[in-house]
């Protein structure tokens, strides 16, 4: 395998959790009750832990000793064209619905994704994943409780939860189609097959919305792809905005 | 300032556990089950310490501060050349934490962590875990939210006292 393809796999890892915490971060403060606004905050806090390991990694891989590449250069001073998230994870936060949908989907390909990935030839991202996993577990709960309670809640609840499966739905199938270096991981014994989660996760789907009282839309519908090559819907310019201003105008600075 | 010969790791365990958590003060590293080694290893010719440590959770603030508190107090004790080497395999689990550590979360208002079989899967609405109210021991208390004031933490209300209060929870 080569080393590009590893470090755009551990990208591509890291900055679907950065990019989701970065969102999610966006209701601090603005949470429709206290203890759901700490709880979406807390998640995001799990997800930029995750995505440090990732970067932390992925940086060492890249420098070969020069110490050039940090966490901070891969997350702050990178443009959108070399983010590798995929597109589900930067769609704007919407409603609270919206939001949890987003959150409900990407934790159970999280689940499902870092379940395998803890048996990865790489001994140290076996071990991000096994960390990663207990955290992911509680994501996962958290959101499919969120799902039940607004799909079979009011007629407001319902409707708003509708409009987000709506908006979010023809995201959901970049997720299980590989990129070329997710393909090459996948063969070098590194990487998970990504397509194979998806059965997985529709099952789960399934579950959740059975007892939330909606259903799938159509699982051959058309779905937007691209993320994962860095060819990105208008709103990550938006988030690597507000995001890296700081490091952009004053390089380097800390508090 | 010690020399190459009375580096004992027993004496580092014991300078250790005056390394408090930042945000729950009452806990000793040790007490979190967070130092997993300590190792004497050579350092400049002479005799370091390394001290390895795994975080609670991937995003837990308080690693940084402990990381440097563990530094500082080797330091006071005159251990100048320390590594501190952070593993994440295997996983942090609440299981690590000592008796005497539930003990003290639990005269702090916080009840300690319930063992790990009882809950940590993705079931719906699973059935909330009997968690003992610290203030009155009451096992009648519900689950306000998952997510409390630390990534650690959720939060609980006791339905026979009435007072709310954070549960360690199991990870």
């Amino acid at each position: 395998m080569t080393k590009d393809a590893t470090y755009n796999y551990l990208l591509h890892l890291a900055d679907n959790a950065l990019i989701l915490a970065q969102r999610n971060s966006e209701w601090c403060g603005h949470g429709p009750v206290l203890e759901q606004d700490i709880a979406i905050t807390n998640i995001s806090l799990d997800l930029i832990g995750q995505s440090r390991s990732l970067y932390q990694y992925a940086a060492e891989l890249i420098n070969e000793g020069t110490g050039a590449a940090t966490e901070d250069t891969l997350a702050y001073l990178r443009d959108t064209r070399d983010f590798k998230n995929c597109l589900l994870v930067e769609q704007p936060n919407g409603d609270w619905a919206q939001t949890i949908l987003r959150q409900f989907f990407f934790s159970t390909y999280q689940f499902f994704l870092y379940q395998r990935l803890q048996q990865s030839g790489d001994a140290h991202l076996a071990a991000i994943a096994e960390k990663s996993l207990k955290e992911v577990t509680y994501h996962v709960r958290w959101s499919s409780e969120w799902v039940i309670r607004l799909g079979d809640g009011t007629e407001e609840s319902r409707n708003r939860l509708l409009n987000a499966l709506d908006e979010l739905w023809m995201f959901t199938g970049e997720l299980f189609v590989p990129s070329a270096y997710e393909s090459e991981a996948f063969k070098a014994g590194i990487g998970v097959d990504v397509s194979a989660l998806k059965a997985n996760w529709e099952q789960r789907v399934n579950e959740v919305f059975e007892e939330a009282t909606i259903s799938i839309v159509s699982t051959s519908a058309w779905m937007q792809s691209g993320g994962k090559e860095g060819a990105h819907t208008e709103h990550l310019g938006f988030i690597l905005a507000e995001m890296q201003y700081m490091q952009r105008v004053y390089p380097g600075c800390e508090w | 300032m010690h020399t190459t010969d009375n580096i004992s790791v027993k004496n580092i365990w014991s300078i250790l556990s005056a390394v408090c958590d930042p945000e729950v003060p009452v806990l000793s590293v040790i007490d979190l089950g967070i130092i997993r080694d300590v190792k004497i290893i050579p350092a400049n010719g002479e005799e370091g310490i390394e001290v390895v440590i795994t975080p609670t959770y991937s995003g837990c603030p308080a690693m940084d501060v402990i990381r440097m508190n563990i530094r500082m107090e080797l330091l006071q004790h005159g251990y100048k050349n320390v590594q501190i080497t952070t593993v994440l395999s295997p996983a942090w689990t609440t299981d690590w934490m000592t008796d005497s550590g539930k003990q003290k979360l639990k005269d702090f208002g916080i009840a300690p962590p319930n063992p790990k079989q009882q809950v940590c899967n993705t079931q719906l609405f699973a059935e909330d875990e009997a968690v003992q109210c610290p203030h009155c021991q009451s096992y009648n208390t519900r689950r306000i939210s998952e997510f409390g004031s630390t990534a650690c933490k959720a939060l609980f209300q006791c339905n026979d006292c009435q007072e709310p209060f954070d549960y360690f929870k199991c990870h």
